[in-house]
């Protein structure tokens, strides 16, 4: 009786969450938490000696070319993705909840999301490489320059390219949440505002829109973190050091990774870090403003 | 949009009754936006067709149609989707002279379904604890887990590295499968599809003297399914894809997975190539065709605030 009662303490309703947690929260703490807070102190001292140097590796990495190269490049590259992806996304879901028979069209939009970046590697070498399909179909519609063709993977276009391939597959991903926020909306709202005579355009402006507020905010976080994985086409396609237009932050850290520049990797790691915590934040309180 | 107004002008010149021009307007609207939205999905698969239909292109018509490519002369590459002689070769030597290539297969199969197996048996419980119980400091763990989970492969890879050289697990699958069971990704979805379950079941269940584990097992997880199979689908789509990690941690090529094999075939092999892609993507596809209505939920989930 008395050891039934023991048990029922721990148990017990209140405190089962305990061993409901506990696996996965060792794991987190294991190899997460305690980590980072190494790196953390690791930021702070050099890598051979462990030495304090205070904030000198923070002042190496903010005086480093390539880091600063970098933090420019990603940072144009979000500014640059984001509203593209953001926009086309809510386009073409708008356009597709208008329709009645979507689903193989999702279809084929989500389709990328399945397409490993390894197996596009090809295709996308004989896109854009300087004999590549779009050279080719530029040359039919003669708009060459007259330089000659461009090979898009080694000059400033590869940046564009990027951009493209960053699209081509979230785009799907977008596009489903976009229309999940649409569906959302009750019908009712839609229909008496087209009772009252709005057209599709003031409908979508005055009923719809306000009402994606918290969609958007979702589909921004998300999206700037799949931006981070589009460094697996960069790599695949240009390896680790890439015309300098798509040299982003992931090849840095790649690159110190592999060089041991462990002191500016744990700098950097916890610049970043809580830069996108802040983003983070800051996007959430906008949001909550917002709802 | 130029192409929308344009038929708009035309069809106002056509008819003058203004009710029916305004419907054969609409009707012309809707058509060019079908149009449009079909001709952009079809974009979206062109990639895999290309490499599709490389596969049954022989070597030697390969050669010729990507000799600019390789040669870097002047001219374009060109492209049969269907050849002169179509041809199985590269399947067969794939599938019957590469005993290299099922070493790599095996070890993205490896990978993605051991972390799959780890995330169910970790992130499915703590998930059931965010969702069911209140208890003190449940608000920042969960906020904690949130934000782990957004974090990018860059900010966590040197602490990673750390934990991993401490282990002695650098340069084995160990060093892939570990720390990718303990994301917190999962934990989240599968929250998602716990939090739709009404209260009262779970107090009715209790005050019938269920215990704490028979709730779990027998109300929780066979309505949660749905978001344990969202987490799936989008986890082995992710997993199969995963080139970060392998590439910071692994150093011996035969424990290499597929998504970095592929890249290395050069492009004299371009046929080999071609049919590795293709095997490579029929898991996913298979997952995604099987798993799109759960891959749908789940991304929505996903972008759920709590």
């Amino acid at each position: 009786m008395r050891a039934t009662k023991k048990r029922q303490k721990i148990f017990g309703s209140k405190n089962a969450w305990i061993w409901f947690l506990l696996p996965s929260g060792i794991g987190v703490l294991i190899f997460v938490c305690l980590p980072f807070l190494d790196v953390v102190r690791r930021s702070f001292l050099t890598v051979v000696t462990q030495e304090w140097v205070g904030i000198h590796n923070y002042q190496l990495i903010f005086n480093n070319q390539a880091f600063l190269l970098a933090v420019k490049n990603t940072l144009r590259f979000t500014v640059i993705c984001l509203p593209i992806l953001i926009g086309l996304g809510l386009f073409l879901a708008v356009q597709l909840s208008r329709l009645r028979k979507i689903q193989f069209l999702k279809s084929c939009f989500l389709f990328p999301m399945a397409m490993p970046a390894a197996a596009i590697v090809l295709v996308w070498r004989m896109v854009f490489s300087k004999q590549g399909f779009l050279n080719l179909l530029l040359d039919s519609l003669r708009l060459v320059p007259e330089s000659g063709p461009v090979d898009y993977m080694s000059t400033e276009a590869a940046f564009w390219v990027l951009v493209f391939s960053y699209v081509w597959k979230n785009l799907g991903y977008t596009i489903v949440l976009w229309l999940a926020g649409i569906f959302s909306i009750p019908a009712d709202i839609l229909d008496a505002a087209r009772v009252d005579g709005a057209n599709e355009r003031q409908c979508f402006w005055q009923v719809i829109f306000p009402n994606l507020k918290g969609t958007l905010y979702t589909i921004t976080v998300l999206s700037f973190l799949n931006s981070f994985k589009v460094f697996r086409e960069a790599y695949l396609v240009a390896g680790s050091y890439p015309h300098e237009s798509m040299y982003l932050l992931q090849h840095l850290f790649n690159n110190w990774f592999v060089n041991l520049e462990l002191d500016k990797m744990a700098a950097a790691a916890v610049c970043v870090g809580v830069v996108l915590f802040l983003f983070i934040l800051l996007l959430q309180k906008f949001w909550d403003k917002a709802v | 949009m130029r192409i929308r107004i344009n038929a708009q002008k035309a069809h106002c010149n056509r008819t003058p009754s203004r009710g029916r021009g305004y419907g054969a307007v609409k009707y012309a609207q809707a058509n060019i936006r079908k149009i449009m939205l079909f001709s952009l999905a079809v974009f979206c698969l062109i990639p895999a067709v290309l490499v599709l239909s490389g596969t049954i292109i022989s070597r030697y018509e390969l050669g010729q149609c990507l000799e600019p490519l390789s040669s870097g002369a002047e001219g374009f590459i060109t492209w049969k989707f269907l050849p002169v002689y179509p041809t199985f070769e590269h399947y067969a030597r794939v599938l019957f002279y590469t005993p290299q290539f099922f070493v790599v297969f095996w070890n993205s199969i490896k990978i993605a379904v051991l972390i799959l197996l780890g995330q169910l048996l970790l992130a499915v419980p703590a998930a059931w604890a965010f969702a069911v119980y209140r208890f003190r400091f449940r608000n920042v763990l969960f906020t904690l887990y949130v934000v782990l989970m957004l974090m990018p492969f860059q900010v966590t890879m040197l602490s990673n590295y750390l934990v991993l050289d401490g282990l002695h697990l650098i340069n084995t699958h160990g060093a892939i499968i570990l720390p990718a069971v303990f994301s917190t990704f999962p934990v989240f979805l599968i929250y998602r599809g716990f939090c739709a379950l009404p209260e009262s079941i779970i107090d009715a269940a209790r005050v019938d003297g269920a215990g704490e584990w028979t709730i779990f097992w027998r109300i929780g997880l066979p309505l949660a399914s749905n978001g344990i199979l969202s987490a799936m689908v989008l986890g082995f789509l992710e997993y199969w894809n995963l080139m970060e990690q392998p590439l910071a941690f692994l150093e011996d090529k035969s424990l290499w997975p597929l998504s970095l094999y592929l890249p290395e075939i050069h492009l004299d092999q371009a046929g080999y190539s071609f049919v590795a892609s293709v095997i490579t993507l029929i898991p996913p596809v298979f997952v995604f065709l099987i798993g799109q209505e759960y891959l749908e939920r789940g991304i929505v989930a996903s972008a759920l605030k709590e």
